[in-house]
């Protein structure tokens, strides 16, 4: 018997449930992802974005810290598709090598923030004992000027890193910590809100009652069912990632500045709005579509790994 | 960029013309609105030393003399300048008589005497005031009043440029009826003196919000019963510069925006909508590159960039400077950063004219060819990633600066040239409060210098460079022991330029220390320990309607705002 | 429950301590200076000077009880005096927490400061959550449909373009362009009669239409969140079943439920309100509590920041428990015991 039956013993009794633990869950919630077409296209618009970022220099093969003054400010043309920038930059190879870097950082950093964020959201919920603790340590990460915190992360670790890493991989690692470690409250407040209600559930009772052990009450119950609003922080998460990591470059804190990446680039762009719209239009439409597709495939994965949608 | 010159050319034209119409009454202007993109933060410069805390307390509070738009030492409170000449400058240097202009009145309508400058003087010279303005003061001995129009300020040594104290914007005077209980520790605890001082400016304060904006109005009690033209002032602040150029040039909701280091192209188009128009001026604020000439490997520990901790590996070599130096175009960086803001120089003194000098114009050319001859010659052999390195060494550079967007364009144009000649270059930026701050625990500022090549631009206060030039004496390296206190960045030591100092401090005629000042910028520039970049204007914006603005880069840029009138 | 939030409460001071600590800390080791961005022409034995009159030359723990007895004591102190209009003890030779820039007193800055964040940003936060209900309810509701499609695009294209963009693409399309509004907000602007009160109006509809766009982007994905986690449960299936009608469906037990998670939100973002919106107040130079602070950041006014972001600490720890409260009141499964 499967582990998807196993949480739902009285579901064994039914013989159409009973074949369907043949399958495993990952295997249902494939077939239910699949079947959700927002989900599929925006995972399809994902791969397409990652896959031009990383294969798309190899066909425009431009230097992307390449400059020619002579050519600065310019409109799209065969040669700069996307136009230039006012130092003669090509535009297109600047958003595809932006690409690389926003992306990464994007989702690590997403992914870091979510984990850590769902992990104290979760046992502050779920753990008595744990909730006064670490209520109060979001209290105090929500309260501390994010500003100083970047400089003096900066002053502490940078060199270090860099010693340690090279520039790239170091000031990498740097980054996604301090995006991070900054932005997870907001999950870890809204889950804790989450997992308040539903441990209180009749199905989290029941399983208490067979006696289930706590952890796989977490894994098997709960999480699936606050995992709604994690999605939704996730979606959101990307993209005050993208856009933190620029505020972090103009401080001098990010990569170095001749290093393009989306949020940067729409940055630098935001006076030239005027004389080369391209400027701010392709980065914010690069960042928008990122965080349009995670947003879907966060919805088709949401309603694939819900119990209730998934026996329809 | 042709447009654009032509626009400012055309501006000069109505600004002289209209220089001649008089104005009959004061106050019959209306309003004038005044854009400044830091907020102002107290009207008392002496307590914030920052420009645009000094440009709005300059509406109010005056000095005994200014800076005009050349340059030149004018009066204002002062009936006249002081000079060896006319015997208000003693024979020996080493004292200074004012005489104060007669029936001055501070806008409460209470007499102007002597008794105030000295006053002033007091309250700066306090030990415990942490008066910012305190070098102006330097070597001051005594500050007496002889009458009530007299004033006379002795110094403790010669001082062949005796107009530091009460001459400029930076040194204004205070009214001793209102500051007498703000001496020493006393001083920032006078909240009301220091958002409301009384003067005797063109404008008084009526309301004053901190780090917002001041609302002014004309001074009842003005000497020129004709002025100012307008009758009340707002100076708003907030905000960055491309929008405060917007508000004047786009929008044309406010007469006058200062200090514009906006990307040209972004100027010329705003500029285009026929609302305004540019003013610049050319002050001593030169962009230069400086080299490390100590290593500042972090491998050193607590030696980095100290002298003690050896020298540069490749930066003491005079080829390499010099072909950094040669390898830059001066012109293409003008042209994208700084537009008509900017102009190439090969100087560190590009102002006043008599310090220029043409010693080193060569690298007004760029001249990548003759940068890799130089390099080869020396042995430095380009490898197989294209830099170059002799013995192991490779040239491989930090170039670091403050976070700004035009700096940031010059060091990827900078970084572009120096891979022509096969230099590598890692750029950085960091954050100005920490680049210029002097927090010894913070490993990035521009006096502990932990990189190879630092950019950013230097000035001096009026228009006698002789302290500026002694920052590259051997006492001013900035060491650990100082706490990191000191000028010399660089690291730079020679006797040859020491003894230069010292022959600066004993030369009184004009035209000597003007021979003596170039050469010390010749040393500096042609051993390459100083690569100037490029000759910095203030650039200001004002809208067509505004007449009188007369763009002044040596004292506030509201220096003469009482004449300043409305077109009708 | 009356228990429960006495016990937050009292736990509140000590954790408001601590992280008032961990903040003076912070900002002590941070390595900008209150000397960094004056002129070069200023010298550093004056930087020195000014820096030792700031008191920075005294030690960390001093400067930190100094701060403590400053804020906690002579502040409040201050207050009672001025609303009663008493004086209590020699009030004129008690120090006040001063700002290092502006040398008068935090607290004057932060009540001149407030009425235009309040008013502006709060508004933005108001337009926002109006905004985002509808919007999320109809999105969930219809799942799928155009308008959820739109919708959806609408919202992230929104929460993706960072403020410093749609605040410069709005003032050139409706101040340089239209001409409709200004684009510097004017705090001196007093509302006295009919007409002053449009250009209160017409100076705030930018600033607030950046704001509620951002806000709304956020909201709506949140609102229809958990209005889709309500839809499909079995007590919907149930009300349908018993033959409610739909309108009273949605809106008394599913739209109920739904905002449990959603005044959470709301009230957990208020705090953010007071910090202000500090991009937002710089391009439209609203100069509120957000300016305030950015300033005071970029100008290392240490005793302006602590102050600043202490009051923030005060409000965040406020809202969490507000936050808390309103959940056990609306939810009847949560119980605190």
């Amino acid at each position: 018997m499967s582990e998807a039956t196993e949480a739902y013993p009285a579901a064994a009794a039914d013989p159409a449930k009973a074949e369907r633990g043949q399958r495993s869950l990952w295997g249902d919630v494939w077939r239910q992802f699949r079947r959700h077409r927002g989900g599929m296209a925006g995972a399809i618009l994902f791969l397409a974005i990652v896959l031009a970022v990383f294969v798309g220099p190899s066909l425009h093969d431009v230097d992307s810290q390449a400059l020619n003054v002579r050519e600065k400010n310019q409109g799209v043309s065969l040669l700069h598709p996307m136009g230039t920038d006012n130092l003669g930059r090509d535009m297109l190879a600047r958003i595809l090598a932006g690409g690389r870097i926003s992306l990464a950082v994007g989702v690590t950093a997403m992914l870091l923030s979510l984990f850590v964020g769902s992990v104290v959201g979760v046992l502050a919920g779920f753990v008595r004992w744990l909730e006064g603790p670490l209520l109060r340590l979001t209290d105090l990460f929500l309260a501390l000027p994010l500003l100083p915190l970047l400089l003096v992360t900066i002053m502490l670790f940078r060199d270090t890193l860099r010693a340690m890493l090279g520039p790239e991989t170091g000031i990498f690692l740097l980054i996604v910590f301090v995006i991070g470690i900054t932005s997870w409250m907001q999950t870890a407040r809204v889950v804790r809100g989450a997992v308040l209600s539903v441990k209180e559930q009749d199905f989290v009772l029941a399983a208490r009652a067979i006696g289930t052990r706590e952890r796989r009450i977490v894994t098997r119950h709960i999480l699936p069912n606050v995992l709604s609003p994690i999605m939704v922080s996730a979606t959101l998460g990307i993209a005050t990632a993208i856009i933190t990591e620029s505020a972090l470059s103009f401080l001098g804190l990010g990569f170095p500045s001749d290093f393009p990446t989306w949020g940067r680039l729409l940055y630098d762009g935001v006076n030239y709005v005027q004389i080369n719209p391209s400027r701010v239009i392709w980065p914010g439409l690069a960042i928008s579509l990122t965080v349009l597709s995670i947003n879907y495939v966060g919805d088709a994965l949401r309603d694939a790994l819900d119990p209730r949608l998934r026996g329809r | 960029m042709k447009r654009l010159i032509a626009i400012l050319a055309q501006a000069a034209t109505i600004a002289v013309v209209s220089a001649g119409a008089a104005h009959a009454d004061r106050g019959s202007d209306g309003h004038l609105n005044i854009l400044y993109w830091q907020a102002v933060s107290i009207l008392n410069p002496f307590l914030s030393g920052g420009n645009k805390d000094v440009h709005g307390a300059s509406l109010v509070i005056e000095p005994l003399a200014s800076y005009d738009e050349a340059g030149n030492i004018v009066p204002a409170l002062a009936a006249e300048i002081p000079t060896p000449a006319n015997g208000g400058v003693a024979k020996d240097l080493k004292s200074i008589t004012w005489k104060i202009k007669p029936d001055l009145k501070w806008s409460d309508g209470t007499p102007f005497t002597a008794h105030d400058v000295v006053f002033t003087a007091q309250y700066c010279m306090h030990p415990d005031g942490g008066c910012q303005q305190a070098a102006k003061f330097t070597d001051v001995e005594k500050v007496e009043a002889v009458d009530d129009l007299t004033v006379k300020v002795t110094f403790s040594v010669t001082k062949p440029f005796p107009y530091g104290p009460f001459v400029g914007s930076e040194s204004p005077i205070i009214q001793k009826a209102q500051f007498q209980g703000c001496l020493g520790p006393k001083a920032p605890e006078c909240t009301e003196q220091n958002f409301h001082p009384i003067g005797t400016g063109p404008f008084a304060v009526t309301e004053f919000r901190a780090n917002d904006v001041v609302s002014l109005k004309a001074n009842p009690q003005y000497r020129d019963p004709a002025k100012p033209a307008f009758a009340t002032v707002t100076l708003k602040g907030g905000g960055d510069a491309a929008s405060a150029a917007r508000a004047v040039l786009e929008t044309g909701e406010f007469d006058y925006a200062w200090s514009l280091l906006v990307e040209p192209e972004i100027l010329e188009q705003m500029v285009a909508a026929g609302r305004g128009t540019l003013a610049t001026a050319f002050g001593p604020s030169v962009e230069y590159i400086e080299v490390n000439l100590s290593d500042p490997s972090p491998a050193k520990g607590a030696l980095r960039s100290t002298r003690e901790g050896g020298p540069h590996p490749f930066l003491t070599d005079p080829a390499v400077r010099r072909a950094l130096s040669m390898a830059i175009d001066r012109q293409a960086i003008v042209e994208v950063g700084y537009g008509p803001a900017g102009k190439p120089t090969c100087n560190l003194l590009s102002a006043p004219e008599i310090y220029a000098s043409t010693a080193n114009d060569w690298c007004l050319k760029q001249d990548i060819d003759g940068a890799n001859r130089l390099l080869d010659e020396a042995g430095w052999v380009r490898g197989s990633d294209g830099v170059r390195a002799k013995d192991g060494v490779r040239l491989s550079l930090l170039y670091q600066t403050a976070t700004n967007s035009v700096r940031q364009g010059t060091q990827a144009l900078v970084k572009d040239m120096w891979s022509q000649i096969g230099m590598e270059t890692e750029l950085r930026n960091v954050d100005a409060a920490v680049f210029f701050g002097g927090d010894p625990g913070s490993p990035d500022t521009a006096h502990k210098f932990y990189a190879d090549v630092q950019m950013y631009t230097n000035n001096f206060p009026g228009t006698d460079p002789e302290r500026y030039l002694s920052y590259w004496h051997c006492d001013e390296i900035p060491t650990p022991a100082n706490n990191w206190l000191g000028n010399n960045m660089q690291r730079f030591c020679s006797d040859e330029y020491d003894a230069l100092v010292a022959e600066m401090a004993q030369t009184a005629d004009l035209a000597a220390r003007a021979e003596t000042a170039k050469r010390m910028n010749d040393v500096l520039v042609g051993q390459g320990i100083i690569i100037p970049l490029v000759h910095r204007g203030s650039m200001s914006a004002h809208s067509l309607t505004l007449e009188g603005v007369r763009m002044n880069a040596w004292d506030s840029e509201l220096w003469n705002a009482a004449d300043w009138t409305r077109r009708k | 429950m009356l228990n429960y939030t006495l016990r937050r409460l009292a736990f509140a001071v000590p954790t408001l301590l601590v992280i008032s600590f961990i903040i003076f800390a912070l900002l002590d080791l941070a390595p900008n200076d209150p000397t960094g961005n004056l002129p070069l022409t200023i010298p550093p034995e004056v930087r020195e000077e000014i820096r030792r009159s700031l008191g920075l030359g005294e030690a960390f723990p001093i400067r930190y009880l100094k701060w403590l007895q400053q804020f906690m004591v002579n502040e409040p102190l201050n207050l009672i005096e001025r609303i009663l209009g008493i004086e209590i003890g020699n009030s004129a030779e008690r120090l006040r927490v001063r700002s290092w820039v502006t040398r008068s007193p935090v607290v004057d800055l932060v009540v001149e400061r407030l009425p235009q964040t309040l008013l502006v940003v709060g508004m933005g936060y108001v337009a926002g959550i109006l905004i985002a209900l509808p919007i999320g309810v109809v999105s969930a509701y219809r799942q799928y449909s155009w308008f959820d499609q739109i919708g959806t695009f609408v919202s992230m294209v929104g929460f993706s373009v960072p403020t410093f963009f749609t605040g410069v693409l709005l003032i050139v399309i409706f101040s340089v362009h239209l001409g409709w509004f200004p684009s510097i907000y004017d705090t001196m602007h007093q509302v006295t009669h009919l007409p002053s009160f449009w250009v209160q109006v017409r100076q705030m509809v930018l600033p607030v239409a950046v704001l509620g766009l951002y806000n709304a982007a956020q909201l709506s994905r949140f609102v229809r969140a958990s209005m889709l986690d309500n839809l499909g449960q079995d007590y919907v299936r149930t009300a349908r079943a018993k033959g409610m009608r739909e309108r009273v469906v949605l809106f008394i037990h599913v739209l109920r439920n739904s905002l449990v998670p959603v005044v959470t939100v709301i009230a957990l973002g208020i705090p953010t309100v007071f910090s202000g919106a500090i991009i937002t107040e710089q391009i439209f130079r609203v100069n509120g509590l957000g300016q305030l602070l950015i300033t005071a950041i970029q100008g290392a006014d240490i005793p302006l920041v602590q102050t600043l972001t202490f009051i923030f600490a005060v409000l965040i720890v406020f809202f969490n428990l507000i936050a808390d409260l309103l959940y056990g009141m609306l939810d009847p499964r949560i119980r605190y015991e």
